[in-house]
């Protein structure tokens, strides 16, 4: 069990009378590129807010770090980095403000902590910005200090929720060089969501979830030979169907939606 | 208990709050229409408890500016939970009783501000308001903030529809205004409505500023400390549950 980062048993989640993970088991090793797959509402966000422990699951267990996400919370924070897909940080502060708060919350002492922001802020390329009100940053400088930020207290994971959605190819490239460089140097485990398939065949290891269940998981290249395909988009379509999903939106996915085309336009 | 992550909560919402100058001049305005405009009004038809309707009405004003601003501030977290920078919040390894106390007190000290700045009106509308009366009324001002903070954070911890927001709010904060005593005296009044009025913790809040700024009383002072006292402790403890609950 010594090298192994994540491990999820029988894990469940129901919503009233959604079942929105139904009894899914898989793991991930220490410094692994994991990859989680599927498409819109399959279980995916669930999962992850389950496993960063802003969920309880209804039945099965989570253990990251080797601490149980129900009974070890805040444990499991300290170790962990959370990239969310929505940006969560804070507009009317500036970089360097909303990094002091990060690192007072997660308990790095003072004199720590102001070389730790001017390393990642370095490391992200955003240094000479420390001062500048976050609103008046673009799309990929905020998620750029987001990565820093979730680097901050040195965590063992870092979980990505669809790290380069909305951003510009330059952009992305120079966030997914990051990512792999940081998997080398660090050996942080790297746990990921993403649509972009392309990025998918850079993880070691994917699982593919729909309608809640794991339905398939591997290698890429253990995928693409299974299904005698030659990429992991045609993997993700033969597993999850061609077919578009007939999807209502709720209000949550509503004004999700709207606020991603909001920052969009930035 | 993590004081260190509550102050910081604590202070975050106070620097952000500053750099919002748009409300910022909403709790100045809001002051000047009822009591100048409301005030000057009404004062030529009526008086009421042997003083003018203006200066009856202005501790049921700093009450205004209390609940709403209070209510304000918490409204925040419903958004903030889903896709705001509470998320960052609540995935950090800090106590949620730390979470909630720090957007509590940060609530308060953001609706006690706005509850100055209609205190600052009283030479306007000559009200004269003795030194020793004054320091107690900043604390009371504080509580009462508090307590309407609490309710709020209540509120929001409850609720997971957006859109139901503004009817809560209207069906909460109005009525709890209206039925406190800040505009109509509250004795001598139908059962039913008294009811509510004895129910409502705002109406105790309003009595002790009314009481401080006036000298005019309907509760035992002693009453009125308690229902606040205790309303805040539950409402603080229902808060910490539900932050606990994760769901």
């Amino acid at each position: 069990m010594d090298n192994i980062a994540i491990s999820v048993n029988n894990l469940s989640k129901s919503f009233s009378q959604v079942l929105a993970v139904d009894n899914i088991s898989f793991s991930v090793e220490k410094s692994e590129i994991f990859g989680f797959l599927g498409p819109n509402g399959a279980g995916k966000t669930t999962t992850i807010n389950i496993l960063c422990t802003l969920l309880l699951p209804t039945s099965g267990e989570a253990i990251v770090n080797g601490f149980n996400v129900v009974t070890y919370p805040n444990e499991v924070r300290e170790s962990i980095g959370i990239i969310f897909q929505d940006p969560s940080l804070d507009e009317r502060l500036t970089a360097y403000e909303n990094l002091n708060f990060h690192g007072m919350i997660y308990h790095i002492v003072p004199q720590i902590r102001k070389t730790r922001i001017q390393e990642v802020l370095n490391m992200v390329g955003l240094y000479l910005k420390k001062d500048h009100i976050v609103r008046t940053f673009s799309g990929g400088m905020r998620r750029r200090l987001e990565i820093a930020r979730g680097l901050m207290h040195s965590p063992q994971i870092l979980f990505l929720d669809e790290p380069t959605i909305g951003l510009d190819p330059q952009t992305r490239q120079h966030i997914w060089d990051y990512i792999l460089s940081l998997s080398q140097r660090e050996k942080i485990t790297i746990f990921l969501t993403t649509h972009y398939m392309d990025e998918a065949e850079i993880c070691q290891r994917v699982g593919i979830i729909d309608h809640g269940k794991i339905v398939s998981l591997g290698s890429p290249l253990a995928l693409k030979n299974k299904y005698k395909v030659s990429s992991l988009n045609e993997v993700f379509l033969e597993v999850t169907g061609r077919d578009i999903r007939e999807e209502g939106a709720d209000e949550k996915e509503r004004l999700g939606g709207f606020i991603r085309a909001r920052n969009k336009l930035r | 208990m993590d004081f260190d992550a509550l102050c910081m909560i604590w202070r975050r919402d106070l620097i952000r709050h500053f750099r919002d100058r748009v409300r910022l001049l909403g709790s100045v305005t809001r002051p000047v229409l009822w009591l100048l405009i409301m005030g000057t009004g009404l004062r030529a038809a009526f008086n009421v408890a042997g003083v003018s309707y203006t200066h009856f009405i202005f501790p049921g004003i700093i009450a205004m500016n209390l609940i709403f601003a209070a209510m304000i501030s918490t409204i925040s977290i419903i958004w903030d939970r889903e896709f705001g920078f509470l998320r960052e919040i609540l995935v950090a390894p800090i106590p949620r009783s730390s979470i909630v106390l720090g957007k509590a007190l940060s609530g308060s000290t953001v609706a006690f501000i706005e509850g100055l700045f209609v205190l600052a009106f009283a030479p306007v509308i000559k009200i004269n308001i003795p030194l020793v009366h004054l320091l107690l009324l900043l604390p009371l001002m504080f509580l009462i903030a508090f307590v309407c903070t609490s309710l709020g954070i209540v509120i929001a911890a409850r609720m997971t529809s957006f859109e139901g927001f503004g009817v809560i709010s209207n069906f909460i904060i109005m009525p709890m205004f209206f039925l406190s005593g800040a505009m109509f005296p509250i004795d001598n009044l139908p059962h039913w409505i008294s009811f509510f009025i004895r129910l409502n913790p705002l109406t105790y809040g309003v009595d002790l500023l009314r009481r401080v700024t006036l000298d005019i009383k309907v509760f035992s002072i002693y009453i009125d400390f308690l229902y606040l006292s205790v309303f805040a402790l539950v409402m603080l403890s229902i808060g910490v549950f539900e932050f606990n609950k994760r769901n």
